[in-house]
């Protein structure tokens, strides 16, 4: 650890570049996988047959490939078949592909877990399914939903370094190039570490509120 | 208003109602009496599509009972429902509760839904709790709101799938007494119950249903206090005199 602090003061603002595209990473991904989880976990609850063995399908198929494979399928596979995606384009598309059957999963569980009484009573006032949805199960799925969600975020945050497979120059990446090109392995990924570790407690707090608040009704 | 006529359902191989017909008036009240898993329930839950029914036809005001048909819609905000459990929303306020189906359905105007909702918790008993959550209300209390919930659709009939039966005997004198009252206004009911001192002086008819057929009906005093069949005897003689 000799010399840690002048090695991170040095190196502190190239990583944080890389903190940068992390987040971004993060987000992006997070988003799409929300936006596909939300889609899939619809379509299981749907009550039609044809859509919700589609979406069981799809979340297997999703959820049985490693996504260091999703990424070079995207990256390196899909230009052969005339789809160029830029390195940053490709990471948040496997990313929030491979994630959004963990949060169907997730949402399908909080959807189910409200009780059918709630259900016929919105249709009993008339509601279809997607009004039922949106004002009677949904409000009430969030507060089921919200702190293993926050587990993904926490989870995605750090998988997002897996993106660095495709030449996405992410905190991982940066590290790595910084480390192979000093030799200061350990004070570089002691740093590395302790920058995934800092962005990971404010997320850590949320879940911790999340559960606190949905243990109290 | 209300028709219906030989009604089959079954769950699986169970044939749980066999031929159910019936109708009900307009500014009716009518009690389905009979022991639990005779049928009662999944009469009231076929009469608003909650439930399928395999045969026959049930009818209201003319119109078809489709669950899988766009017009189930249009029978769901004619006939309202209270239910055993309330079912009230707990992520919304009393009057929320009222005003949703107004609201969001019906597409009325906030102002006018709301001084309506306002007006049918005041008629339930209830004004000064529009802004609590069900959580915080007592049973009796959650199913006034959620009949003024019922009410809040204008509706023309009004189904009570065992409206008291999950309420502590303190409480269920209050929702009696809201539905007395609707009774009283004209409102059509039918109330599936337990309570046989409400069906008695409330309900105009009474059905007794046992093993999914229409064993005995006629009007409520005459059927309750002589009934003729020896399956409604029995009955009754066990839900008035359990000891």
């Amino acid at each position: 650890m000799k010399g840690f602090w002048h090695d991170a003061a040095e190196f502190f603002p190239i990583l944080l570049n890389g903190v940068a595209l992390t987040i971004v990473v993060t987000i992006g991904s997070l988003l799409l996988s929300t936006v596909l989880g939300l889609v899939w976990a619809m379509m299981r609850v749907s009550g039609i047959k044809a859509l919700s063995m589609l979406s069981a399908s799809l979340i297997n198929v999703i959820r049985g490939i490693p996504i260091i494979v999703l990424l070079f399928y995207l990256y390196f596979v899909m230009p052969d078949l005339g789809v160029t995606l830029s390195a940053l384009q490709a990471a948040i598309l496997g990313l929030g592909i491979a994630y959004s059957a963990y949060q169907a999963e997730n949402f399908r569980a909080g959807i189910e877990a409200i009780d059918k009484g709630q259900i016929e009573a919105a249709q009993s006032i008339g509601m279809g399914w997607w009004l039922t949805m949106r004002r009677v199960v949904l409000p009430q799925a969030v507060r089921i939903v919200l702190p293993p969600y926050g587990n993904v975020m926490i989870m995605m945050l750090k998988d997002s370094s897996q993106a660095s497979t495709i030449t996405v120059a992410e905190l991982a990446l940066q590290g790595k190039l910084i480390a192979s090109s000093t030799f200061k392995n350990t004070n570089v990924f002691t740093l590395v570490a302790l920058m995934y570790l800092t962005m990971s407690i404010p997320l850590i707090l949320l879940v911790r509120h999340f559960e606190k608040r949905a243990g109290k009704r | 208003m209300i028709e219906l006529s030989d009604v089959h359902k079954s769950f699986g191989k169970v044939e749980v109602l066999k031929g159910i017909t019936a109708s009900v008036q307009k500014g009716e009240v009518v009690c389905i009496i009979g022991p639990s898993g005779s049928g009662k329930s999944t009469i009231l839950r076929c009469i608003n599509g909650l439930e399928s029914y395999d045969r026959g036809e049930i009818s209201v005001e003319g119109l078809k009972v489709d669950r899988e048909a766009p017009s189930i819609v249009n029978i769901r905000t004619q006939v309202s429902m209270v239910f055993q459990r309330f079912n009230l929303f707990p992520h919304r306020t009393a009057l929320e509760n009222v005003v949703e189906g107004p609201l969001y359905v019906k597409k009325e105007s906030r102002a006018a839904a709301l001084d309506r909702g306002r007006a049918l918790l005041a008629q339930v008993g209830l004004a000064e709790k529009a802004d609590a959550h069900p959580p915080q209300l007592s049973g009796g209390q959650q199913q006034r709101v959620a009949i003024a919930r019922a009410l809040a659709m204008q509706p023309k009939a009004i189904l009570f799938d065992e409206p008291t039966s999950a309420l502590d005997p303190e409480l269920v004198g209050d929702v009696l007494g809201v539905m007395r009252k609707l009774a009283d206004d004209g409102m059509t009911m039918v109330v599936v119950t337990h309570e046989m001192g409400f069906a008695r002086e409330v309900a105009d008819r009474v059905l007794f249903i046992d093993g999914g057929v229409i064993v005995e009906q006629g009007p409520a005093k005459a059927l309750l206090n002589q009934p003729q069949h020896p399956r409604t005897q029995d009955f009754l003689r066990r839900v008035l005199h359990p000891l």
